[in-house]
């Protein structure tokens, strides 16, 4: 009986123990502690800056973001970082109330929802915590804050149905794939399009979600192939989903690309994608810039010096990369 | 005389059909497809033509159906011993899925993650991947039969672990495979015009039925899913039986993660067979296994994947509203299940045999 009682300890902690490894939490607590130690030891001249992030396994794009962001906040660099990684919002909340009690200088967040930071951004105020948004905006007094640089998806939904506007096709009919619906990227990418094909009367052959699943978009593109519908663009809201569209188009000998049967569109600017298009298979990639440590280090700068920001959101720039302009030099600096 | 002979013939003919397993995903097939040949007949279109390296292909939505849903029918495959003999499911196939297909990309790629040339033949890559898998089947498989954990609680482990770890396999990145030959597993083998998914899930199929029919197997695990105590008292070992059918099932997941990757030769760990976990728990109950264990039939599970993807192509098709899209399918899902729960057939075996016995008054009268 004792045996059996042990054994069931012995598999709940074994359990916890694996929970905790999949949310992420083991490192950020390792990196939290020792940060602890060292800022202690270090001279008091080194930025000390708390980043909360989403996890970096989420996304292509969010590994892209947390290198650039370690790569920034470095010691050479003149910061003591310290990194904590979440998806949920509570557990981001309590490592915003953890890095307030170690007295940072400036708190970066990327918060995982909009919702629930009042309080906790009230306190990091009157700890005297600078408190600097990147990527994702949150429902909060602009007052709690000193400054927000996000992406501007609609400018990036707009740019691409622009460029899709300046290539005069005799026909517009597009297969619109979706990302996960009342996400902002598919917001914005969506809006863009759906505007623009009411006003010029493009013809939407389908439209529907693949939320951001490769996988998922092939299988749509094809079912449109199968039902023996025309179409001559292929408007995929991030690049797995217009490698899934390519893929079907391939089984169905469909060609595509720079001069072919139909235009592919894709978003986020992967190093592979980028490929794609330097070799004339894709048309056009829009850009979601996740390099955003150079805006924020501008922002830090310029709070050290005391001077004021002429603006509290911060729109990055954003490119978008035709296929027939992209040069190799464009692929490695910005392909993620 | 006779006919009152004949119509109870009939009579017992289908209610015996009602009783058995496979009705209902039979069932449910035939509603979707008489739905489709009603409002469009040409879904049932098949064509041959050629990819874009000048092979033959066949085409159409029914050859999509065969294709797209074969990941899930292999799944089945293996969920089903699963459910009948822990009398719970593994939600941890689509996180598991993610890691052993990145196991597969890292071992064709090595270090590098955009190889021009393959670091290793595939048919390496493709054992590892399945001893990896097999592992984690005994993970879970341990917590299950040895801890005696309930079988969802233990898989949350994986689930929610499963997709970090396939993250930290590749290094967090993306790696990309070039080679033709790889693509053959999940598209076409030049030639020959139906997607080698189909021919895998065949295959698999005839394993799991030559080893059912000539091993006890089956019976075991039927015996230790309809009480354990029992079996235990006969000379089986519930214990082992469990770890088995957890390992299978970790064989099944390598399978479809290989099919997976190989339809596009990469892999995105976050998303790809995202759900697919509910999906194969779902064509295990449209095969009328009940998810309590026990009795299981394994070919109206693979039927029952099949029917999904059946609707999936459907929802496709017919172009249902991206956000309503979930909704449509929880409409039918909730009709299928009911259909398929053993108090509704019941009543419907009766209303059959109340119109056999009034046919059988009159003919006698």
């Amino acid at each position: 009986m004792k045996m059996k009682k042990i054994l069931v300890m012995a598999a709940s902690m074994i359990m916890c123990g694996a929970m905790f490894a999949g949310c992420g939490t083991t490192e950020t607590s390792d990196s939290g502690s020792n940060s602890k130690s060292e800022s202690k030891s270090s001279s008091s001249d080194l930025i000390k800056v708390g980043i909360i992030n989403n996890d970096p396994n989420e996304s292509g794009y969010r590994t892209a973001n947390v290198n650039d962001l370690k790569a920034t906040f470095t010691k050479e660099n003149g910061y003591d970082a310290s990194f904590a990684y979440s998806l949920k919002n509570e557990e981001q909340i309590n490592y915003a109330q953890k890095f307030i009690q170690d007295e940072v200088d400036y708190l970066l967040l990327s918060a995982a929802d909009t919702a629930g930071w009042d309080s906790v951004l009230k306190d990091a105020q009157a700890a005297g915590v600078r408190v600097i948004l990147f990527d994702r905006t949150i429902d909060a007094d602009e007052s709690l804050y000193e400054a927000s640089i996000v992406s501007d998806m609609d400018k990036e939904g707009e740019q691409a149905v622009d460029w899709l506007k300046t290539q005069n096709l005799e026909t517009y009919d597009i297969i619109h794939l979706q990302g996960v619906m009342g996400s902002a990227a598919q917001k914005g990418r969506s809006g863009a399009l759906n505007d623009t094909a009411k006003e010029l009367k493009w013809n939407i052959v389908a439209q529907q979600t693949a939320e951001w699943n490769a996988e998922k978009a092939q299988q749509i593109v094809q079912s449109v192939i199968d039902s023996e519908k025309k179409f001559n663009v292929i408007y995929a809201e991030n690049d797995d989903m217009a490698k899934g569209a390519v893929a079907a188009l391939d089984r169905a000998n469909i060609s595509h690309g720079v001069g072919k049967d139909v235009v592919v569109i894709g978003f986020d600017c992967n190093k592979w994608a980028l490929e794609e298009l330097k070799a004339g298979n894709w048309n056009y990639d829009g850009q979601c810039n996740p390099f955003q440590s150079s805006y924020i280090v501008d922002i830090i700068d310029k709070l050290e010096k005391g001077e004021k920001l002429d603006n509290k959101t911060v729109v990055m720039e954003e490119k978008g990369f035709d296929a027939k302009t992209i040069t190799d030099d464009d692929v490695s600096r910005y392909g993620i | 005389m006779s006919s009152g002979n004949n119509n109870a013939g009939t009579g017992s003919f289908l209610s015996g059909i009602l009783r058995n397993q496979i009705f209902i995903p039979i069932a449910a097939l035939l509603i979707l497809a008489v739905f489709n040949f009603i409002v469009d007949p040409s879904f049932f279109k098949i064509t041959l033509g050629h990819n874009s390296n000048g092979d033959p292909v066949l085409s159409g939505q029914l050859i999509s159906i065969i294709d797209y849903g074969s990941e899930l029918a292999i799944l089945a495959i293996g969920m089903t011993l699963v459910t009948a003999a822990s009398r719970g499911q593994d939600i941890s196939v689509g996180a598991v899925i993610a890691i052993s297909g990145s196991v597969v990309l890292r071992v064709l790629c090595g270090t590098n993650s955009r190889p021009d040339e393959l670091q290793a033949p595939i048919i390496v890559a493709f054992l590892i991947s399945c001893l990896v898998a097999m592992a984690f089947g005994a993970f879970n498989g341990a917590l299950v039969s040895i801890f005696k954990i309930q079988p969802m609680v233990a898989t949350l482990i994986l689930f929610t672990a499963g997709r970090s770890i396939a993250a930290w396999i590749n290094n967090n990145e993306l790696p990309v495979v070039n080679d033709e030959t790889f693509t053959y597993f999940g598209s076409y083998i030049p030639g020959i015009p139906i997607p080698t998914p189909f021919f895998i899930a065949i295959a698999c199929f005839i394993i799991t039925w030559l080893a059912l029919k000539f091993t006890n197997l089956g019976l075991y695990v039927q015996s230790v899913g309809i009480n354990e105590k029992t079996s235990r008292l006969n000379g089986l070992n519930p214990a082992l039986i469990k770890f088995v059918t957890y390992i299978i099932l970790g064989l099944c997941v390598a399978v479809a993660g290989f099919i997976k990757v190989s339809r596009l030769s990469t892999i995105n760990y976050s998303v790809v067979a995202k759900d697919i976990e509910m999906d194969a728990i779902l064509a295990v109950a449209l095969g009328g296994n009940s998810l309590s264990g026990g009795k299981f039939n394994i070919s109206a599970s693979i039927l029952g994947a099949y029917v999904i993807q059946f609707l999936t192509t459907t929802l496709y098709k017919f172009q249902v509203q991206s956000d309503a899209l979930p909704a449509y399918k929880a409409v039918v899902v909730i009709a299928l299940v009911i259909l398929s729960a053993p108090v509704v057939r019941e009543k419907i075996t009766a209303a059959f045999r109340k119109l056999r016995s009034s046919a059988n008054a009159e003919s006698q009268s």
